[in-house]
């Protein structure tokens, strides 16, 4: 073994007046940071297995611990980077693809943050959500053209729609990735808020099968745990063909994650390796999509909108277009910021494109074409706030997925080591010690209040435009001007720079 | 330099004003002038129109093609244009008189045509479509020619001014007709281009309207899909367009459109009957991109009569009333009592809730 060049990429302070040799920390920590030394009577840390997750640092009870950046610096290169630097010493020691997870982290611009609302002054009144209603019930699911009405009677019913009461999603994540705790969170949070939640590729849990009515049962190509009974629990089928955080790939959940549990929900068995192959065998053109998106249309009786998700890729408008006319009632488009469980590196910060760019251009594409009424849009990959969802909106989407900001509200503290398996706060592992830390009442309860709270200012912002149904937003882009961006990119997003 | 009307958004504030007889009994445009003139301070002089339903009853089967052009090239160029596609019955200049206040007056032309026989078998359109296609065209395509209305037995008359001094210089008094909207525009910016004075009209439809709607890019990038061009970029225009998508192209009966317009808000419907409930939530479900959002008081002329509505809130002021076979409908109550000193009856139309004058024995807008 030659020498380890990583050196730590944290370092733990612990104020040695304020510990009480509590051990709190050292029980704490899945990655085995903090020990007791029976030799030295005291608490030590071994700084480089920290992944800063921070649970030591909230649990510890007189608050004796802090992490920093290490204080190692690398001579100053603006090529040569301490990131690019560590990262080869990482291939160099193991000859792996590197791993992360959640969304890119790169500082590529965010174009959420370059648009500006509009508000009423004078010439109409703005609107105040505390004395007037204020709506945001959405509809996801084809829309006919029109209403056929006979002796002012409805005489077609409309096809199957998934009611929102708000137009946020909990998008997919998949059991396996996620603790059932979370999962159970999840949907919980769901059926209270009014809105759904989705399976992911990894099946549909047993004990969640109560909330079936406000859950996506996913379709992805490893087809882990779909059956008929699958099809038929979900409020909507999602076909999935891509992710934002990892465009063109397939996923592998290691053998040692399918426990008896896992091994029952994906139907496979206990150890083995569960692979998601990069495309579907059986889909490899959009007439082929065609044909998946019917025949679980057909095996579940025209009952329920069939969704598509796919990664925000460079040519994404002109694949909606073929997927709208394959059929698919929902289009979910994730930008390449969405988060996962587990990703090559590489991929995540350097493929796919801004859900932004992604959006305005499907929308527009689709309204060219005459077809936007016959398709939602959902948009998804990052949703960091209700002023993001605002402007997501604003630029097509019907409603939005969010997940990242769903499972910080649970608890999770971006360290980006899902992929580990040792999530300290209960969310991203199957570790029966760290799964229980994750109490799904409270989890559920706190992505109520988060998604609460966004409705309250989403409201708020609709009214000072002078809005009170949320549909008199969608693709109005009168509503959104830019700032400091190019001519070019003003026009993909179709809207004013501010000032005009 | 300003930009003129459809080159920019301009928000208006305005006054207006209808009258029908329900029997069809044709009466001259002095009343409408004395309504709307009341309420001069709803207006500033950048703006006033009328509309007017019956007054060419000797061309009643021929669309009478009320036109503006900058100059004579434009008016040239857009003749070739309508000698391709329609049959000129007769053309000429709509009579107007000098009134000091207005001024900058276009070329003001009139026609009453016919669609070509052969065109109309070309294209596969119905007559209708065919001219509201031609229409659309030259407004957005001939610039410096502006197609001011386009109905049957129907005119639009508009100017850039006070809205009784429009009713002078088109000398208005002396048509009959039996229905009459009016409009005067209190614009927050404009250079006074005669053609985004208002009303509004395609084919039949005129809108008078006040307000400043907030749903507008939402509505107008819907119409888009089904082939309307918002070229004036005003609420007006994106208005009329919404009621000829879902009246005439969709078929769809009044109080359908109404409610894809002014829907109930989803608290009400909760408490609908089934049957009910299931048609008002597939009409907000399917239309609700033309819900108009945002203050509106709005007067739509056809043939058939007229019909007055609110935004769902009602944040524009509206007041109807009626004395024998007439119904009136203006901002303000007192622009009715101005020339019906004694009403029957006088209410406010609630928020969403049409006010519905037909003429006998009509059926539908």
């Amino acid at each position: 073994m030659s020498i380890n060049y990583l050196n730590p990429e944290f370092q733990i302070e612990r104020n040695q007046d304020r510990c009480i040799e509590c051990k709190v920390c050292e029980r704490q920590c899945a990655n085995q940071v903090h020990k007791y030394d029976d030799d030295y009577k005291k608490m030590v840390s071994d700084e480089s297995l920290c992944v800063n997750c921070q649970r030591c640092i909230t649990m510890c009870p007189t608050k004796a611990l802090s992490v920093k950046k290490y204080p190692i610096e690398f001579r100053e290169n603006a090529n040569w980077t301490a990131s690019v630097i560590r990262d080869i010493y990482k291939q160099a020691e193991t000859g792996g693809i590197l791993l992360t997870g959640m969304g890119n982290d790169l500082p590529y611009p965010i174009y959420w943050d370059k648009m500006l609302l509009n508000a009423s002054q004078v010439t109409n009144p703005s609107i105040d959500p505390l004395r007037e209603p204020m709506e945001l019930k959405t509809f996801l699911g084809r829309k006919p053209e029109t209403i056929k009405i006979i002796d002012g009677k409805l005489a077609e019913p409309l096809p199957p729609q998934l009611e929102l009461e708000i137009p946020i999603m909990f998008s997919a994540l998949s059991f396996g990735a996620i603790s059932l705790n979370a999962g159970k969170a999840l949907a919980m949070a769901a059926k209270e808020l009014g809105t759904y939640c989705n399976t992911g590729e990894g099946g549909f849990h047993k004990d969640i099968r109560d909330y079936s009515k406000n859950t996506i049962v996913q379709v992805a190509s490893g087809r882990f745990g779909v059956d008929i009974d699958y099809l038929d629990a979900g409020a909507a089928i999602e076909i999935k063909i891509g992710q934002g955080a990892k465009p063109g790939i397939g996923g592998h959940l290691p053998g040692e994650k399918v426990g008896e549990d896992v091994s029952q929900t994906r139907m496979i068995p206990i150890g083995s390796d569960a692979i998601s192959p990069a495309p579907h065998h059986d889909i490899y053109s959009i007439e082929d999509l065609r044909q998946l998106i019917y025949s679980l249309k057909e095996a579940t009786n025209y009952s329920k909108p069939v969704s598509v998700k796919i990664a925000a890729v460079h040519n994404t408008a002109a694949i909606c277009s073929g997927i709208v006319r394959a059929g698919a009632d929902i289009i979910a488009i994730d930008g390449y910021r969405g988060g996962t469980g587990a990703t090559p590196k590489r991929i995540r910060d350097n493929v796919g494109i801004p859900i932004e760019f992604a959006l305005a251009a499907v929308d527009q594409r689709l309204r060219a074409e005459g077809i936007r009424n016959q398709v939602s849009l959902v948009a998804g990959g990052s949703m960091r706030n209700s002023a993001d969802i605002i402007k997501a909106i604003a630029l097509g989407a019907d409603a939005v997925n969010i997940a990242s900001s769903a499972l910080i509200a649970m608890g999770c503290h971006m360290c980006q080591k899902c992929y580990t398996g040792k999530c300290n706060w209960g969310i991203a592992t199957q570790d029966p010690n760290l799964t229980k830390r994750l109490n799904p009442e409270i989890a559920a309860r706190r992505m109520v209040n988060l998604v609460t709270a966004w409705s309250h200012e989403i409201k708020e912002m609709l009214g000072g435009m002078g809005i009170n149904a949320i549909e008199s937003l969608r693709g109005n882009k009168h509503m959104l001007r830019g700032i400091g961006l190019t001519d070019r990119e003003l026009s993909i997003l179709g809207i004013l720079p501010a000032g005009e | 330099m300003l930009l003129r009307e459809g080159e920019t958004r301009i928000p208006s504030g305005c006054a207006i004003a209808g009258i029908v007889n329900k029997k069809g009994k044709a009466f001259s445009g002095e009343d409408i002038i004395k309504s709307i003139a009341l309420m001069r301070e709803r207006s500033n002089g950048l703006g006033g129109g009328f509309a007017a339903y019956g007054i060419y009853p000797e061309y009643k089967d021929h669309y009478a093609l009320h036109m503006f052009y900058d100059d004579k090239k434009f008016k040239e160029e857009t003749e070739i244009f309508l000698n391709e596609n329609f049959d000129i019955e007769i053309g000429g200049k709509i009579p107007t008189e000098k009134v000091h206040t207005i001024v900058n007056a276009p070329i003001i032309w009139r026609y009453f045509v016919r669609v070509r026989k052969d065109k109309l078998v070309e294209s596969e359109q119905n007559e209708d479509d065919y001219v509201a296609n031609c229409v659309m065209k030259i407004n957005s395509e001939l610039t410096g020619a502006y197609v001011v209305s386009s109905g049957k037995n129907m005119g639009a008359f508009k100017a850039v001014g006070y809205p009784e001094e429009v009713g002078e210089f088109y000398k208005l008094d002396n048509y009959k007709g039996y229905a009459w909207t009016a409009h005067g525009r209190f614009p927050t910016n404009t250079p006074g281009w005669w053609g985004g004075a208002h009303p509004f009209t395609l084919l039949d439809w005129s809108i008078v309207h006040n307000g400043e709607i907030s749903s507008y890019g939402a509505n107008q990038r819907y119409l888009e899909m089904f082939g309307y061009k918002c070229t004036l970029q005003t609420d007006t225009e994106a208005i009329t367009y919404i009621f000829d998508l879902l009246l005439r192209k969709h078929h769809l009966p009044l109080d359908v459109a109404i409610t894809a317009m002014a829907a109930p808000f989803w608290s009400e419907i909760e408490r609908m009957p089934d049957e009910k409930k299931e048609l008002v939530k597939t009409i907000r479900a399917v239309y609700g991109s033309l819900l108009v959002n945002g203050p509106f008081s709005v007067i739509l002329g056809s043939r058939n009569g007229i019909v007055a509505l609110n935004d769902r809130l009602k944040l524009r002021s509206l007041v109807a009333a009626t004395k024998g076979d007439f119904l009136y409908i203006a901002s303000e109550e007192s622009a009715i009592r101005r020339i019906c000193k004694n009403p029957e009856k006088v209410w406010a139309p609630k928020g969403g809730e049409p006010v519905i004058g037909l003429l006998e024995g009509v059926e539908k807008i």
